[in-house]
């Protein structure tokens, strides 16, 4: 049967929602069918989020209606989304810690006058059985990873009657071979007459796995397409709305001379956890080394430690001056220490706007963040962070009424090309970049990649923390495997197989999964 | 997915939506007409409540602050005191750091201020007093802002119970120190005017306006200017970044609320040595915490401080003089009095959000 002669599931006319000045979205009309696997796909800041919680009932449009069984449909609150059948997987979980599975998926719930898990669980694992989840009922959520705590709230949200589902960005925390096991699901739910939406911007995932794809630019929806007749290519231009290259140039390394040795690193995190055992690596100047691994595996506390906001338990961290050809210890200096003993180490963390950005203060002010303290008066200069500052926004293209507006008020695209703009001007010898393109918009993230590919070629050693295996294969001439803080390889960029990668990310380790989970979990918190 | 359960759900009236920014003068427009509704809604109460012509209220009001010459002096002295304090608790709140204890840090440095009096009026030279007065006082108040602040660098402690519980350790010592001196049992000191600040200019609180008004300008152009307060900003807005970028935290914080320390010093010199040449428990006079509301309607900036601060002690004088004027007890001029401030921090939800009537549920009615 072809999807558009199935029933309709759910039918979406003008909508329309605002936040301010900015239209998130823009007479939105869309329709689901039963049965069908709908991939909604759009840059950031295209709506697609907006858009489903207003399905979900989080937010309440400001225009236009929703149809469902061809009556308009009022869904004020989450618990109004599920009468009508429809239930969201939020990108963040909301499961409580110390319960385990059953106890999360019948949370809440109304009609259960008695606690009666022993029904209860019965029902959950005939669900179990027909989707083929695989789950451990009576396991805590905090002894579980990720993607185990993904499968809790897909059941919980069927174990309520859901229809339609709609899944926000699933893949994002996902290694290639649990991403794999969960669209082995989702398409038996889709065969069993549900509807699912999902949202990503993972553009093989869609091809592979959807029936139709709708795509969003600027809050509007502007065409759906059958998956059957689209590439990556024709989506692309869709989402963007021009034809863009999407090529990284990556140049053989030249002179490559050894920058920044880290040897045998542990570190151990507030709570007395492992989180960094026996780190040895080493980054060398024109090249691009990059890290891969599952969230909250080290990544960012190893750049911490670099960067000298962290203090380790032992090791070294040695780096080489490429003028006068010394070696120093970076080992428990702190940010100014590093910056007085001339070693230019750039880095751009992870928490654009809560790390290396005051949201509240302008551009030039945060252009000083660096380098206000240079000189011996004890007021400001503000003239040449200004003018960095218009040269960043000239070179970069960054979009913004003026230097003067506070950075809150831009784009994700164009903090992120403030950041990396200001630890460029410093002129760096290395430069450390975690996840610098998430959250970014394609044209945006081309425009980052190019930056450091630049550096690279200018002879900086940069390492580079990504998410996305197929750019870091792309973009990186070595690749690190980093896998609950310990390393399980480096690979050459060139010869890097996604599936291995995907392996060691996520190869047995002596410590269990528990630790592992524990850590995404803070990191989740602290992203929150 | 049935019709009843279709029915069960209402649409809701209204939904409450953030407003980007508006033009000044519209934020400005809303502030006034907030006033203008306060007044109104007073005028009512007033005419309810004790009967009287809501437009002579108003005029008492405005007599007890502008009536006279003495009455404006008053005024005068009362902002400035008002606003010395408060500009010794903004930049701790510019650093997100809650001292609300102002009201003891100017108490001890009152304290400290009377005893150089007590102990050494007559007994050292005049310009030697006024100088172990000025530095035991500063002393006094910077020491009872950086011990929270030490504590709070060093283990984290909760500043705010922290600086709260310090203002009732500040009035026991004062309590203390008069049973000490005062051996009558009266339980007051008599003012030791003699070895008070002499007159400056044309009035008795010229100098105390003179001092404040430097103040402000300092205190606004070291929060702005300076390095030191670019550093208080970073800290203030996140700590996260203020450690990326190399600042020294708990350097800040204690260098931060020393300067509080300082400022609060210099106000407690101000009441003792250059006003009331006594000290009591109640010579702040809450000053300490109606300078946290001075301090957070100006948004933090000095120079606006000048104008919330006037508005506080112009609602205060004024209400005094309707409460003698019409011979009612303080409750009425309190209420106006909060009445207007509730609908000035009101206000701020409507520059700020806007609400948008849902039209559905408009032609439903209809």
């Amino acid at each position: 049967m072809k999807i558009l002669d199935r029933p309709v599931a759910l039918e979406l006319r003008n909508v329309t929602k605002t936040f301010g000045k900015v239209v998130a979205n823009q007479n939105v009309n869309l329709t689901v069918y039963k049965g069908e696997i709908l991939a909604v796909l759009g840059e950031n800041g295209s709506g697609k989020t907006t858009l489903m919680n207003m399905i979900s009932g989080i937010y309440f449009p400001d225009g236009g209606h929703i149809v469902i069984d061809s009556k308009p449909a009022v869904i004020a609150s989450p618990k109004d989304a599920f009468k009508y059948g429809i239930g969201m997987v939020h990108q963040h979980f909301k499961l409580v810690d110390v319960f385990n599975a059953t106890e999360n998926i019948i949370l809440g719930m109304e009609n259960e006058k008695k606690y009666r898990p022993k029904e209860a669980e019965a029902k959950i694992r005939a669900i179990c059985e027909k989707y083929g989840f695989k789950i451990d009922l009576s396991k805590k959520i905090y002894q579980m990873s990720v993607s185990e705590k993904q499968t809790v709230e897909i059941v919980k949200v069927l174990y309520r009657g859901a229809e339609l589902l709609i899944l926000d960005e699933p893949t994002a925390v996902l290694t290639p071979q649990e991403t794999e096991r969960l669209f082995a699901v989702l398409r038996k739910m889709r065969d069993d007459g549900k509807s699912i939406i999902i949202i990503t911007h993972k553009m093989h995932e869609v091809l592979s796995l959807s029936d139709r794809i709708a795509v969003l630019r600027k809050g509007e929806h502007v065409g759906t397409v059958e998956t059957a007749n689209a590439t990556e290519a024709s989506l692309t231009e869709l989402m963007v709305g021009k034809k863009v290259e999407l090529n990284i140039e990556r140049t053989d390394p030249h002179d490559c001379t050894d920058r920044l040795t880290v040897e045998h690193i542990n570190l151990t995190g507030a709570d007395g956890v492992k989180v960094l055992s026996d780190i040895s690596f080493t980054a060398r100047s024109g090249e691009i080394l990059g890290i891969a691994g599952i969230a909250g595996s080290g990544q960012r506390e190893l750049l911490e430690l670099i960067a000298g906001l962290l203090k380790p338990d032992s090791g070294r961290i040695l780096y080489k001056d490429p003028k006068k050809g010394g070696e120093v210890d970076l080992r428990n200096k702190t940010p100014m220490q590093i910056r007085d003993m001339g070693v230019r180490l750039s880095f751009v963390p992870e928490d654009r706007l809560g790390m290396g950005l005051v949201g509240n203060m302008d551009l030039t002010d945060n252009m000083m963040l660096r380098s206000y303290s240079r000189g011996k008066s004890a007021f400001l200069d503000r003239k040449k962070p200004k003018d960095l500052a218009e040269e960043i926004v000239e070179s970069l293209e960054v979009v913004t009424p003026g230097v003067s507006t506070p950075v809150r008020r831009l784009s994700g695209g164009n903090v992120q090309k403030v950041l990396v703009g200001r630890e460029i001007s410093l002129s760096p010898t290395v430069l450390m970049a975690a996840y610098p393109v998430r959250g970014l918009d394609i044209n945006s993230s081309y425009t980052i990649y190019n930056l450091l590919n630049r550096q690279k070629e200018h002879g900086v050693a940069v390492i580079f923390v990504g998410e996305d295996l197929d750019v870091l294969i792309e973009l990186c001439d070595r690749i690190m495997v980093i896998n609950a803080g310990r390393i399980t390889g480096i690979v050459e960029g060139r010869n890097a197989v996604k599936e291995e990668l995907g392996v060691m990310m996520t190869m047995s380790k002596p410590n269990g999964s528990f630790e592992e989970s524990r850590r995404a979990e803070s990191e989740e918190n602290r992203n929150e | 997915m049935n019709k009843q359960k279709t029915k069960a759900v209402r649409e809701p009236l209204f939904h409450v939506v953030k407003k980007s920014d508006i033009p000044f003068w519209q934020a400005w427009l809303i502030r006034i007409s907030a006033v203008i509704v306060a007044l109104l809604l007073c005028a009512l109460l007033i005419m309810l409540l004790i009967h009287a012509n809501p437009l002579k209220v108003y005029r008492s009001m405005f007599d007890g602050a502008f009536g006279t010459v003495r009455r404006r002096w008053n005024l005068a002295q009362a902002l400035v005191m008002l606003l010395c304090v408060s500009l010794a608790v903004t930049p701790a709140f510019k650093m997100r750091f809650w001292n609300i204890g102002a009201e003891g840090q100017v108490l001890v440095g009152g304290l400290a201020t009377a005893a150089m009096m007590f102990y050494f009026g007559g007994k050292i030279p005049t310009p030697a007093l006024f100088l172990v007065m000025t530095l035991a006082s500063i002393s006094a108040s910077v020491l009872w802002a950086i011990i929270p602040a030490l504590f709070k660098a060093k283990w984290d402690t909760n500043e705010t119970l922290f600086t709260l519980m310090m203002n009732y350790v500040a009035m026991q010592l004062v309590t203390y120190f008069i049973n000490t001196w005062v051996t009558s049992g009266s339980g007051t000191l008599s003012p030791m005017s003699e070895y008070g600040f002499p007159q400056v200019g044309p009035h008795k609180y010229f100098l105390n306006i003179l001092v404040v008004a430097i103040l402000t300008a300092a205190v606004y152009v070291y929060l702005r200017f300076s390095k030191h307060g670019y550093e208080i900003s970073v800290v203030g807005e996140s700590e996260k970044t203020a450690k990326y970028i190399g600042i020294n935290v708990k350097k800040v914080i204690v260098r931060t609320m020393a300067l509080s320390g300082v400022l609060c010093g210099i106000a407690g010199l101000l009441l003792v040595g250059g006003t009331n040449h006594t000290v009591n428990t109640s010579t702040v006079g809450g000053r300490g915490f109606t300078a946290i509301m001075v301090s957070w309607l100006a948004k933090f900036n000095p120079l606006y401080m000048i104008l919330t601060s006037f508005l506080i002690v112009f609602l205060q004088a004024g209400a005094q003089q309707v409460s003698t004027d019409f011979r009612v007890n303080n409750s009425i001029s309190d209420i106006v009095t909060s009445i207007i401030l509730f609908f000035i921090i009101g206000c701020e939800f409507f520059i700020n959000y806007k609400i948008i009537f849902n039209r559905r549920a408009k032609e439903d009615k209809k």
